[in-house]
């Protein structure tokens, strides 16, 4: 184990990646010679090559839609969508293409594509450097989902992400990047001494589809994604109320079986995320508990949620998810 | 000024009109283009500059008499000659009998390549084997170069039990892997930019593999279009890149898609050579081809062609184009024919006459009437059977997650 921050152990899945398999290739806008905005993809170009790790034209469907056909053509493209919220120029790409070429072809075609993306708030970049619009690719069947939310697990799902044979939206919450964040803009620490900063030097990788239960507890459950797990640890917290904390880390298709037998032992529940509420993936996790588990419930199940809004700019801390939100979310629960 | 320019002082911006509206008389200019008029470049030398000429001229090889003229003439054995006019024969007759399927309720829809059988037919064969095809709907006619059997075709467009595509996209909407025929997609032009893709998979992994696309006048309109142009522009990939440009994108005339002189010349700011060709010429198509194909091979990358013709048929079986161009447009179309063109052409050659013409026009009736009844036998389109109902399921992801799992379970079939 080596101590990583989020950008670190990202960029060591790619390296390790790159150097186990020829046919994964890396473009996008500003990856090759500079190492990506955010510096994910830093000296990759340089160690395997001008033709493995390139900077693309600034054009997100254009990168889609080449690595489409790389990806029919026996290559693993990952591509980096500089922020998710510039990933809609390729959304027929990804929507009407990529997830349903191994559908339409009746199986002769697929396109293993992962598209790495920061997303989320919390770095003061206002409408459209803030986005998390994961629900606008959970309903798109033929893709899966993937949220990371610390060095750990990002390695981790990386790496099956890439290895998938399926097409990936792989979101990296960006305010996640360099340490966790707690809701607390004056007080960001870096992930030193972080247990999840924490990640094996070689090859690793975590089962896409699996959820970490992150604490354990027994009063409530609180579900979360992104950085909004560590929001959601410090609103815990905050509650003073024994809640396990479900880091969901694959969205599609998430893992129904970690949340059903947290939610037969807690009896509540309240999920978390930033995106705004209305036909949030938080909606889709809440009708399939009542589904699931209704006489479990000794309450209703809380969604703590960005607005339905516009994500703003300087009153961004009262757009998030905050850890105050969060703690009198669960006192709500338990005393319904 | 011009009639356009004169309906256009009628209203406050430029609103392309097409030559004619029904009722009027098809305004189609003769063609001056000959086929000594352009010059055999290079393909190991030219550069995009070279080709100025090209682009805004008319590549042609076979002249108003059907005689092949001029640098381009590719000069091919009259046995492949014979080959591809029986392969343009073939998709005509077949086009024939599955709309009349479609007009009897056999079929659910379908979609002719009248009139611009020669295109992907001729551009095929000037390819080899390993090279991808990547199409629109209007490009069916590559199967038949590639060997597809006639009936795993009708079978598809039935989306009866044997249909590989296994019900699950409309009638044309062919796959076929085994000839390196990606899987044809409804929304336009996708398959532009991701040909560019495929390309750079092939030139990546050093095999002297080349992809073909096509896309229409209208459709050249999608961003996929440019991406694909910048992206070849950018890597320079070995990839051939086609604007069918037939006129009309339904009722769209290309006057309306673009206010530009025309497409060919677009690819010429992108430093890519451009080509305008006679859409219905079999030999030009060919010869600019394997033109574009021994550059790719060379590794000198992409090239872009506008292929000028005429879609005499309707868009689609949907579709009633005398409600919006002249019923008989197509007659007056210069370009003439393609499969007329190039049968004259082998008569005019002493390579075949009316009598062989007729046997092979009757010889191939009477395989897609076997073909269809054949591939009925999998099921019709009223009474199946169909794919079973558990691969709507299937297909989605590598395995089947959970959730489609329970879904199916939950259809019980």
């Amino acid at each position: 184990m080596v101590e990583m921050n989020m950008i670190q152990a990202l960029n060591s899945a790619l390296d390790i990646q790159l150097k186990n398999d020829d046919s994964v290739v890396i473009f996008g806008e500003d990856v090759g010679f500079f190492g990506g905005v955010f510096r994910v993809t830093d000296t990759l170009q340089q160690k395997y090559g001008k033709h493995r790790v390139f900077d693309s034209p600034l054009a997100e469907g254009g990168i889609a839609a080449t690595a489409f056909g790389m990806g029919i053509n026996g290559l693993r493209p990952v591509v980096e969508i500089q922020f998710a919220d510039y990933i809609f120029p390729a959304y027929d790409q990804i929507v009407n293409e990529i997830s349903k070429i191994r559908y339409r072809s009746g199986g002769e075609f697929s396109t293993p594509i992962t598209f790495r993306t920061p997303a989320g708030g919390g770095i003061k970049g206002g409408n459209h450097h803030s986005q998390s619009p994961e629900a606008q690719f959970t309903h798109t069947p033929g893709i899966k989902v993937v949220y990371c939310s610390n060095p750990n697990n990002a390695k981790g799902l990386l790496t099956a992400a890439i290895e998938s044979n399926d097409p990936v939206i792989f979101f990296e919450p960006k305010r996640c990047y360099r340490g966790p964040f707690y809701g607390d803009p004056h007080n960001v620490p870096t992930w030193a001494g972080h247990p999840k900063s924490e990640v094996p030097e070689d090859y690793y990788k975590i089962e896409l589809g699996k959820a970490d239960i992150v604490q354990e507890g027994s009063e409530c459950t609180v579900i979360a994604w992104g950085a909004m797990v560590h929001v959601a640890e410090k609103g815990i917290k905050e509650s003073g109320i024994s809640c396990e904390l479900i880091d969901l880390q694959t969205l599609i298709p998430f893992d129904k079986d970690t949340i059903v037998n947290s939610i037969q032992k807690t009896g509540r529940c309240v999920i978390v995320h930033e995106a705004p509420k209305t036909s949030g993936f938080g909606a889709e996790i809440s009708a399939s508990i009542q589904e699931r588990c209704f006489y479990s419930l000794e309450s209703p199940i809380t969604r703590v949620t960005g607005w339905d809004t516009p994500f703003p700019h300087s009153t961004e801390w009262d757009y998030l998810p905050s850890p105050e939100r969060i703690a009198t979310a669960i006192k709500n629960t338990i005393e319904e | 000024m011009s009639d356009e320019d004169k309906a256009n002082k009628s209203t406050p911006f430029r609103v392309g009109t097409p030559p004619a509206r029904p009722g009027e008389k098809p305004t189609f200019s003769s063609w001056d283009f000959q086929p000594e008029d352009l010059k055999k470049l290079d393909p190991l030398k030219c550069t995009s500059k070279d080709t100025e000429k090209h682009a805004y001229g008319l590549l042609r090889v076979l002249n108003d008499s059907n005689e092949a003229k001029g640098e381009w003439d590719p000069k091919l054995d009259p046995d492949i000659l014979r080959k591809g006019l029986e392969y343009m024969m073939k998709l005509r007759i077949f086009d024939d009998r599955m709309m009349k399927m479609q007009r009897t309720g056999k079929l659910s829809f379908y979609m002719r390549s009248l009139g611009e059988e020669a295109i992907a037919i001729a551009q095929t064969m000037a390819l080899e084997e390993q090279d991808w095809i990547f199409p629109s709907y209007r490009q069916p006619g590559a199967q038949f170069v590639r060997g597809r059997d006639m009936v795993s075709m009708i079978c598809h467009c039935i989306g009866n039990e044997l249909d590989n595509v296994k019900g699950r996209q409309m009638p044309v909407h062919y796959t076929y892997k085994e000839g390196r025929f990606i899987s044809i997609s409804s929304p336009v032009g996708t398959q532009f930019s991701q040909a560019v893709g495929v390309a750079m998979a092939s030139a990546y992994k050093g095999t002297d593999e080349v992809t073909i696309t096509w896309l229409g006048d209208g459709t050249s309109a999608q961003g996929d279009y440019h991406y694909g142009l910048n992206f070849a522009s950018a890597f320079k990939p070995p990839v051939i890149l086609n604007v069918v440009n037939n006129q009309w994108a339904i009722s769209t005339h290309s006057n309306l898609a673009t206010g530009g002189v025309n497409f060919a010349s677009r690819g010429l700011s992108y430093d890519i050579p451009c080509f305008r060709v006679d859409g219905n010429d079999f030999l030009a198509l060919y010869s600019i081809t394997k033109w574009a194909a021994e550059r790719c091979r060379a590794g000198l990358g992409p090239t872009h062609i506008e292929i000028y013709t005429y879609r005499a048929g309707a868009h689609s079986s949907s579709d009633d184009p005398s409600r919006y161009r002249p019923g008989d447009e197509a007659e007056f179309w210069p370009g003439g024919d393609p499969v007329e063109r190039l049968k004259m052409h082998l008569i005019k050659i002493g390579e075949w006459d009316e009598k062989r013409d007729k046997e092979l026009t009757e010889k191939i009736d009477s395989e897609v009437m076997a073909a269809y009844k054949e591939a009925v036998k999998y099921g019709d389109l009223a009474n199946g059977p169909f794919p079973p109902a558990s691969t709507i399921f299937s297909d989605v992801y590598e395995e089947i997650p959970w959730h489609i799992q329970e879904q199916r379970e939950e259809l019980g079939k």
